[in-house]
């Protein structure tokens, strides 16, 4: 039978973030029915999954884990874990699962673990897109056979389903490759016959834990209690409260479109939701409608080697160059692509001056920088990481000695804060696909259960 | 009576909202302001465009989202997020130009 309500623990915003451990308490006092911790997120650009490397840290995604399950264990309630590792390939499954063994180790208990891979094989992909069943995302153009063949990883966001089958198996900790951010905390209510519109609609808050609340934070302690009407959101700490306004605010966080909000098999419509006030700090939501798309189609996230990235960090004083610093980029420029020319290598080269146009680049309305210093790092990328590092040094050095107009300063225009002044700074990878899939009736997501 | 947008807002944001687009968050202080804003449109894709230096068609939505007071704005990243080149990975500091706008109220 359906329970009244059903209470879901979201310990912090990204696993390895942290928590006080008084909030975590607070939170287990509540008697929670699950404790679900979304791992992921494409913020931290390609490289992570492009490299198989986590963008967390080793030690403090152990130390969440540890009172996550030491604390899920003793109340008999699973653990879940999506896009583990950060973004959830094998890579970083494996990464997240060897923790995990490592924990079970030093807790001298066996449990039984649901693995959910979210790897798409490239071949899936490349008959998909003979078979009409790949859409392009955000701006981007088609999808070709060459993209998905010039990746190093390709993953799939996974919706509550594969998540559903794992409890259904008894899995105690379920350790899910790439899976969209909400699903780790709608499964549990979802299978109990909760409103799907509800329960994704609460994932979505839950999934950044107290970033949604006030003020917010990445690393505390957040509760959610959903019934048939609605939700309700409670704080875990006395340091925040959620508000109208921190929930409403939050539901734009991130999105393109704040009413309509798309996700494997279907959108959330939030055209209706209603936010209101209740004592101690908490807010229920309730009007969150779940629409079921004709076609289940999930997201496609892949990167792709763009070569190797050599970097050199100097600063600069002379207001003579800082005035005509645009200039001086310029024909350094040109120099370096005359001279890569004659040597027949190549390499890209980018200036990111800070004090003049650092952040924004081509889109910086100030053009006459008021700085009395600047800073300037010189990014080169190119297929090798030995290339790269000639180009970049021979950048620097030609930036250095240039006898730009005007010049007084003749001994040298670059303040270094380091020797040496490069450093190598390995693989460049960049988003080779943000694309949904039309899953149709292939098993995209495979459940290993073990232990 | 004009003011900027940083005398009318709580939040003034930029952030990624996917690895290839930007969305700008405006959440104002005052419902009166928000609801005053609305309804003479002057968050217009021409207005975005000139302070971002792009094209009209390069602003992909404006929406007002009344529970919470707020315009959110997406545009096109000028290149994907974390690609050789890019400037801001996360888009978290893209918003500057929004602070001194002028609104009429």
């Amino acid at each position: 039978m359906m329970p009244q309500q059903l209470t879901v623990l979201s310990p912090t915003a990204i696993l390895g973030y942290g928590f006080p451990l008084s909030s975590f308490k607070r939170a287990m006092a509540m008697s929670p029915d699950v404790i679900s911790v979304d791992a992921g997120s494409v913020d931290p650009g390609p490289f992570y999954l492009g490299s198989g490397k986590s963008f967390t840290d080793r030690a403090a995604v152990k130390r969440d884990l540890w009172h996550m399950l030491d604390a899920g264990i003793k109340a008999s309630i699973p653990v879940i874990v999506g896009s583990s590792g950060g973004s959830g390939a094998k890579a970083h499954v494996d990464w997240t699962l060897d923790i995990v063994q490592e924990l079970l180790v030093e807790l001298d208990i066996s449990i039984k673990i649901g693995v959910i891979s979210a790897d798409i094989d490239k071949s899936t992909v490349i008959s998909a897109i003979k078979g009409n069943k790949v859409t392009p995302l955000a701006g981007l153009g088609p999808l070709t056979a060459a993209d998905v063949e010039a990746s190093t990883a390709i993953v799939a966001q996974m919706g509550v389903e594969p998540f559903i089958e794992a409890l259904e198996a008894g899995c105690q900790l379920i350790l899910a490759g790439r899976a969209y951010d909400p699903a780790v905390f709608a499964a549990l209510p979802i299978k109990l016959g909760f409103d799907a519109g509800l329960a994704i609609h609460m994932g979505k808050i839950l999934e950044c834990a107290a970033i949604a609340a006030e003020p917010g934070s990445g690393a505390d302690c957040v509760v959610g209690i959903i019934d048939q009407q609605g939700f309700t959101l409670v704080p875990c700490s006395d340091d925040r409260l959620f508000t109208v306004d921190s929930v409403a605010a939050h539901t734009l966080y991130e999105k393109s479109n704040p009413y309509l909000l798309p996700g494997p098999g279907g959108y959330l419509d939030l055209t209706d939701v209603c936010f209101r006030p209740l004592d101690n700090g908490r807010v229920r939501v309730s009007g969150s409608r779940f629409v079921t798309d004709d076609i289940y189609r999930v997201k496609l996230e892949g990167a792709y080697l763009q070569g190797y990235r050599t970097v050199s960090i100097a600063g600069i004083r002379d207001p003579i160059m800082i005035k005509q610093i645009d200039s001086i980029i310029e024909t350094i420029k040109d120099k370096m692509s005359v001279r890569m020319k004659e040597d027949n290598i190549d390499g890209f080269i980018e200036f990111h001056v800070y004090g003049n146009n650092g952040v924004m680049g081509k889109q910086e309305p100030v053009t006459q920088s008021q700085a009395h210093e600047l800073g300037i790092v010189i990014e080169v990328v190119a297929d090798e990481q030995s290339v790269a590092d000639s180009i970049c040094s021979l950048t620097r050095s030609t930036l250095l000695h240039f006898g730009y107009p005007n010049r007084i300063a003749t001994a040298g225009n670059l303040a270094f804060p380091f020797s040496p002044s490069d450093f190598s700074a390995g693989a460049v990878y960049a988003f080779s696909m943000y694309h949904l899939i039309d899953m149709g009736d292939e098993r995209l997501f495979n459940i290993e259960v073990i232990g | 009576m004009k003011k900027t947008l940083t005398e009318l807002a709580k939040v003034i944001r930029s952030k990624n909202c996917s690895p290839f687009e930007l969305t700008l968050d405006i959440i104002f202080t005052d419902r009166n302001d928000y609801e005053k804003v609305k309804e003479t449109q002057q968050f217009n894709k021409e207005v975005i465009a000139r302070l971002y230096s792009i094209k009209v068609d390069e602003v992909k939505s404006i929406i007002y989202f009344s529970p919470a007071k707020a315009i959110k704005i997406v545009l096109n990243r000028t290149q994907p997020s974390g690609c050789k080149g890019d400037k801001d990975v996360y888009g978290a500091q893209q918003h500057a130009p929004l602070l001194n706008l002028f609104i009429n109220l």
